[in-house]
């Protein structure tokens, strides 16, 4: 799904029971992140739940990330985040606006530092991967 | 029971169009009008340093606050004003006595802890074995949540310098038979220290009866505000241990060669303390006073039994820790879901819950779980709030 059909979908949604629905199923869907992959190294700790994260630098000059974690609404704004960034190149996604496209879709709790949900952790490490390899 | 709700104003806050549902008690307590006014009306009325100063404001300051730890001390039942020591909370004790007890440990000494503890209870002790080559030992925890006593037994031996729990689970609710706990540390010949964190508001804790060297709360866990707390600690032992931090308050006389130190319980109050947190814990201990305690711990009680049956109706409920004695928290999981999944779902519907590993990670290990969803329970929870966290539940499980 891509962000804009992301949007219009949203959109649709009259409360917040559909939303979350909608998001756990998203969760349900992201693909698993192999048992291997899932080393300390790839850990971003969150207070309540983990999130992993692994990515790999295309001949294309894209990056492709791979995103899990054992919480599923987690999961669902993971392929969020994913719809905006995975396929991107670094400048991309250093350009992108994580934060305004979860407010846009009301989500934006799910990024504050209380929540402990590593999904601000994560964002984090995605746009410091995505400098690295703009170098 | 909407007499004492009607107590506290934030009980009165719309959520989504709703009263919010508060079952994060474990977590901190909302606060009396009696305590917020007694805050205030010290700023407003009474302001002043402590202790050293002969006009009206600073004695009157100075009463109220020293009229605060009397009534700390009738409150748990120490012997003498003296064994009150204001603290920033349980943490802050625990630490200090850690810090005070580093001379009693030598390299292959043992302190005792339980899987059972709160970080609180487990990280201070963990720095004087560090410093003193003490080593750590726990008592198991059972899969019903209870300690497990033989092994309590077991681990306790003339090598045990120092026995170390809580009075009361923080995660599970798991109330721990401390004084048989306690006597048989003491038997040993350890110096017992009990976080009584979450035991204050719920049962009567009789500190001389317990027999325990100290005990630790916190004032923002029974209705008073955050950043106080007290130690108690029998005189003798608080007379033993060295004070931890240096400054105005604690010493007699000092001279640029060296000083000399108050005797407990300032010793261990460097600096201007935190006066106004002091009064307002003396006002949460008089209002606890003021109101039919045992009757609401009893509804409270009822409640708690109450609403664990209506949720073990739900498919997919599993209740974590069944202790013999439970103190006012259902710590459960959904089959399938991680918790915080669950906690996200119950915000939602204006349910507030505690979820994670609740500050006790050694305990999630043990039982082998990444953590819990925590409902937890205060004196002023009704019929609503319990049924309003059934449904949400029940409605949260068709989501996952």
């Amino acid at each position: 799904m891509t962000v804009d059909e992301l949007k219009e979908t949203f959109g649709f949604f009259d409360d917040w029971e559909d939303k979350y629905r909608f998001v756990i199923d998203m969760g349900k869907d992201l693909p698993d992140m192999p048992d291997a992959d899932k080393l300390e190294d790839n850990l971003v700790r969150g207070c309540q739940s983990q999130v992993w994260l692994t990515h790999s630098l295309g001949d294309d000059g894209k990056l492709s990330l791979h995103i899990d974690s054992d919480a599923f609404i987690v999961r669902g704004l993971i392929s969020i985040v994913l719809a905006a960034l995975d396929g991107k190149t670094p400048e991309e996604i250093l350009g992108y606006d994580v934060e305004a496209l979860f407010d846009e879709l009301e989500l934006l709790t799910h990024l504050s530092p209380t929540r402990g949900n590593g999904l601000r952790a994560m964002v984090a490490r995605i746009r410091q991967i995505a400098e690295a390899e703009s170098v | 029971m909407s007499a004492i709700r009607a107590d506290f104003p934030i009980l009165e806050r719309v959520h989504r169009d709703a009263p919010l549902v508060y079952l994060d008690n474990a977590a901190t307590t909302q606060k009396p009008v009696a305590v917020i006014d007694a805050i205030a009306d010290y700023y407003r009325l009474h302001n002043a340093n402590v202790h050293r100063a002969a006009y009206v404001l600073a004695e009157e300051a100075t009463t109220l606050m020293e009229d605060a730890r009397t009534a700390c001390q009738a409150f748990i039942g120490a012997r003498e004003r003296a064994e009150i020591v204001f603290t920033r909370g349980t943490t802050e004790a625990i630490n200090l006595v850690a810090n005070g007890l580093s001379s009693v440990c030598e390299p292959g000494d043992e302190i005792l802890l339980t899987e059972l503890e709160h970080h609180s209870n487990i990280v201070p002790w963990q720095m004087l074995a560090e410093r003193s080559g003490a080593v750590i030992r726990a008592v198991k925890v059972r899969a019903d949540g209870e300690l497990d006593l033989e092994d309590f037994y077991a681990k306790l031996t003339d090598k045990t310098r120092i026995f170390a729990c809580n009075h009361v689970s923080n995660a599970l609710g798991t109330v721990n038979p401390a004084a048989e706990l306690v006597q048989a540390a003491r038997d040993a010949g350890a110096i017992t220290v009990v976080d009584g964190a979450q035991a204050v508001l719920h049962k009567h804790v009789d500190v001389a009866a317990l027999d325990c060297d100290f005990y630790a709360f916190s004032g923002h866990k029974m209705y008073g505000p955050t950043g106080i707390g007290v130690l108690y600690g029998k005189l003798d032992r608080l007379e033993a241990l060295p004070p931890w931090q240096g400054g105005g308050e604690m010493i007699e006389t000092v001279t640029l060669s060296g000083s000399t130190y108050q005797r407990p319980p300032y010793k261990f109050e460097a600096g201007t303390p935190h006066i106004a947190g002091a009064i307002g814990l003396g006002a949460a201990v008089s209002y606890l006073n003021d109101i039919s305690r045992d009757e609401l711990v009893a509804a409270e009680n009822e409640l708690v039994a109450k609403t664990l049956s209506q949720l073990r109706q739900i498919p997919g409920f599993r209740l974590v820790g069944e202790p013999a004695e439970r103190s006012a928290v259902i710590s459960f999981l959904i089959d399938g879901a991680h918790p915080q999944d669950v906690g996200t779902l119950l915000d939602q519907q204006g349910v507030a819950v505690r979820t994670g590993h609740h500050c006790a990670m050694p305990l999630m290990q043990a039982l082998g779980i990444p953590g819990t969803v925590r409902a937890s329970f205060s004196l002023y929870n009704n019929a609503e709030d319990a049924d309003r966290l059934v449904r949400a539940v029940d409605k949260a499980t068709t989501f996952l």
